[in-house]
């Protein structure tokens, strides 16, 4: 079954005003604007501007030399899907799922549901009067494929059922190619082929006759042949429609965040009494996670103060917890800047991430033995107080210059699958964060250095390796981007590093080649 | 202040493991608040024992200083906690895992950070490589804190630290908490401390460490080896003060005494023999 709402914006911002149709506010011509690059363009009308000559997708100043008394009133398609959200999930009171069909549809399966209602009709009648009792103007229609539906809904004659037994073709036929769901553009070719209505397309798609005909066939079949997606492609519509290729459809699911709150008798000034209320929150938090059986990843306190401020504070987790002792101390560090004011009067606790946390035996023997915090407890409190960018896992990367071949990633994440790196590439232990710049105060005929200078002390080269030579990745460089000649030093008191020069003389991508020191052996 | 030292001191000289003959003697160890001039004796000459890789009672706070235009102080830290962690799998019960899969902390200042540059995934021992969790703090109250937050977890095989400078919050009393939390929770704790001065502090072990010239590369004798380091062990609760030349074979960490005999595992024993390098025993008869 589908529903359209026809007038689902208009319908919204009467319902905001409170007023009737046609009465009041409605009376007088309105238009739901967006602004555009060139200036408001109308979104929806209602029935009055429509009928003084305003048209949706008009421009404002266009509609005021029609209609120089029109209002307007700014549109809000966000708000909208919100409120088509909600009315798919109210949708399900017909059948035991829905989608979304944006910007203004809802697709319900009714199928083995509508005898509960009795019957497809009343089905039907039912739908209109529920909605005309919320005030939405609404067109629905009973078909065995949602692309049918869709089309009856939209096109057909309003409270349309189309039987399984039916032949779908004869009573589509006559509706135009719009009732396929398709894009604008394809619409336009369409209209430029001169295919307007359904069966001219069906007979185009299925029906060989003569030659010119399989010709012109084979030219449509080439022309959408590259068209992945079902809206661009009229073919993969009209299959859609006739139930020859399966459509799936997003179903929309209740999702309910655990929300606990305490609202106070008095306003809480003190520190003292927040935490009290901190640890009761928690305390039926975990209480609510345990019974779906959820761990808290990321929670969110919101503090109401009595003159009207809100002050949030968000915590995200490293691990799924349901621990009180630990969502209270992780809090407590948060909340040291927080100014009451005249009292704070409402505290709300929200998990608006949880994850699956099984409940698990706790050991006794075990636990009364090793004492200390786990490792996610451990990562949480670093993570509050340092800040996430500070507690980090080193993990590789793809590439072959050695600062770009590490990367950071918060620390209880799976490692990405990477190649494993050579075994004979020997790689510093520590690396510096810029390579440094270091003088080389002789250097030897084949290029090596025999002696640098670097952070003001000067080494002398006693042994070494190399190069091993790092081209630029020119798939993710500049053209200009210098190759580096890295070596492995030890210099005569045992220190060991490892440098590189960037570039090699003559190469026409700069001048003489510096020498960085990159990294420290251990 | 001081007072609390002594008594701790005292206790720590109590659980100190004296050897089995002695504590037969000293059954009533607990009644008799002063030692005997014998246990005195045994303690003593215990804690003349020289420290050598492998011991079983490893400490569990030990600062390493070293410069900060070397990675040797980290690289020894390393070497040590694999040393020490290496031992307690030995020593432990069968039933333990047989793969230590617990994390590392790293812990950084920002000073030791710019100074000496992060670890690199790629230079890291194998079996470290996806187990390091590093922690970059900005302060060195913050740095402090997370080596704490470190050593109160359960879940780590040990916890290392690199702090530059000699820090005001690092006093006694911050050293003496840290090496609280670590005896408390038993989880190692190697304080790398970068162009230090060694103030008072409350490890139980103190090294000074340079790197050293490497030992030769296998395949190529111009190349930089497998490295080493030069240690000074100068402040042990028990163990006698000395300095070697560690070096890292294989995985497993060698000592010799500096201009001590060369072959590996003899450090203790002195010059019986001469050094049989590179040929059998038998062919040393023959000759």
């Amino acid at each position: 079954m589908a529903i359209w709402f026809a007038r689902l914006s208009v319908d919204r911002w009467r319902l905001s005003q409170g007023c009737e149709a046609g009465e009041a506010a409605d009376a007088l011509p309105t238009a739901l604007i967006t602004e555009t690059a060139h200036g408001p363009r109308i979104d929806a009308a209602n029935d009055a501007a429509i009928a003084a000559g305003a048209q949706v997708g008009m421009m404002l100043a266009d509609a005021r030399t029609l209609c120089p008394g029109i209002r307007t009133a700014p549109a809000d398609p966000a708000g909208d899907l919100d409120h088509l959200e909600r009315l798919a999930l109210w949708c399900q009171r017909w059948g035991p799922w829905s989608a979304l069909d944006p910007p203004d549809g809802v697709l319900v399966d009714i199928t083995a549901a509508a005898h509960l209602v009795g019957g497809e009709v009343k089905l039907l009648d039912d739908v209109k009067k529920a909605f005309a009792s919320r005030g939405l103007q609404t067109r629905c229609a009973i078909a065995p494929t949602a692309g049918g539906a869709w089309a009856l809904a939209h096109f057909g004659p309003d409270r349309a059922i189309l039987d399984p037994t039916e032949d779908c073709l004869r009573r589509l036929g006559n509706l135009p190619v719009a009732a396929l769901r398709l894009d604008h553009d394809v619409l336009t070719v369409l209209r430029r082929l001169g295919l307007k209505r359904l069966g001219d397309l069906t007979a185009i798609a299925t029906g060989p006759v003569d030659r010119t005909e399989a010709a012109a066939r084979d030219a449509f079949h080439r022309r959408f042949r590259n068209r992945k997606s079902p809206a661009a492609n009229p073919l993969v519509r009209l299959d859609q429609l006739l139930g020859k290729v399966p459509e799936p459809l997003l179903p929309v699911v209740p999702h309910h965040a655990p929300l606990v709150q305490r609202r106070l008798m008095e306003p809480i000034r003190h520190r003292s009494l927040l935490d009290q209320v901190l640890a009761d929150l928690a305390k039926d938090m975990v209480r609510e996670l345990e019974a779906r059986g959820e761990g808290a990843r990321r929670l969110e306190l919101g503090l109401w103060r009595v003159d009207g401020e809100v002050i949030v504070r968000r915590l995200e987790l490293a691990a799924a917890t349901r621990e009180a002792d630990h969502i209270t101390r992780l809090f407590a560090g948060r909340l040291d800047d927080i100014k009451a004011g005249f009292g704070i009067e409402t505290v709300r606790l929200r998990a608006s991430w949880a994850e699956t946390l099984n409940v698990s035996q706790d050991d006794v023997e075990e636990a009364s033995e090793r004492h200390g915090t786990s490792l996610g407890a451990c990562i949480d409190r670093l993570t509050v107080r340092l800040g996430a960018h500070a507690v980090r896992r080193p993990v590789p990367r793809a590439s072959h210059l050695p600062e770009h071949a590490q990367t950071w990633q918060p620390p209880l994440e799976p490692e990405p699958s990477s190649q494993d790196t050579l075994e004979f590439h020997e790689r510093p232990l520590k690396i510096l964060d810029k390579p440094e710049v270091m003088s080389v105060l002789y250097a030897s005929p084949d290029g090596l250095p025999q002696r640098f200078r670097w952070r003001g002390q000067v080494c002398e080269v006693a042994r070494v390796e190399g190069p091993e030579r790092i081209a630029p990745e020119w798939w993710r460089e500049k053209s200009t981007a210098r190759l580096r000649d890295y070596y492995r030093i030890e210099n005569t008191e045992g220190q060991r590093y490892w440098i590189y020069r960037h570039g090699i003389a003559g190469d026409g991508r700069g001048g003489i080649p510096q020498w960085y020191l990159q990294g420290l052996y251990a | 202040m001081t007072v609390s030292v002594c008594s701790s001191g005292a206790k720590a000289l109590q659980d100190f493991p004296v050897p089995d003959c002695f504590q037969s003697s000293g059954v009533e160890r607990a009644a008799m608040p002063r030692l005997s001039a014998r246990d005195i004796a045994a303690l003593s000459k215990a804690r003349e024992g020289r420290w050598r890789p492998g011991l079983s009672d490893q400490p569990l706070h030990s600062e390493i200083f070293s410069s900060s235009s070397d990675a040797g102080g980290a690289g020894l830290a390393l070497a040590l906690a694999r040393d020490a962690l290496q031992t307690a799998v030995k020593t432990a019960n069968p039933l333990a895992h047989a793969e230590d899969r617990r994390q590392v902390l790293w812990v950084q200042d920002k000073g030791a950070a710019q100074r000496s540059g992060r670890p690199y995934r790629h230079g890291l021992p194998t079996e470290l490589r996806d187990r390091l969790i590093h922690v970059q703090a900005a302060s060195p109250e913050d740095t402090l804190f997370a080596l704490e937050e470190g050593l109160r977890c359960r879940d780590l095989a040990c916890v290392i630290g690199e702090i530059s400078g000699n820090p005001r919050a690092l006093d006694f009393t911050a050293s003496r908490r840290l090496s609280l939390a670590a005896e408390k929770h038993d989880v190692a704790l190697w304080l790398v401390r970068l162009d230090a001065g060694a103030e008072l502090s409350s490890a139980r072990m103190r090294w000074r460490v340079s790197s050293a010239p490497s030992a030769p590369a296998r395949w190529n004798a111009a190349a930089p080896g497998t490295p080493a380091w030069k240690a000074e062990l100068f402040r042990a609760r028990s163990h006698a003060p000395g300095e070697w030349i560690l070096n890292n074979d294989n995985g497993h960490l060698r000592a010799r005494r500096t201009g001590g005999p060369v072959a590996a595992g003899t450090q203790d024993i002195g010059d019986l023999v001469r050094p049989t390098v590179g040929r059998s025993l038998a062919a040393f008869a023959r000759m």
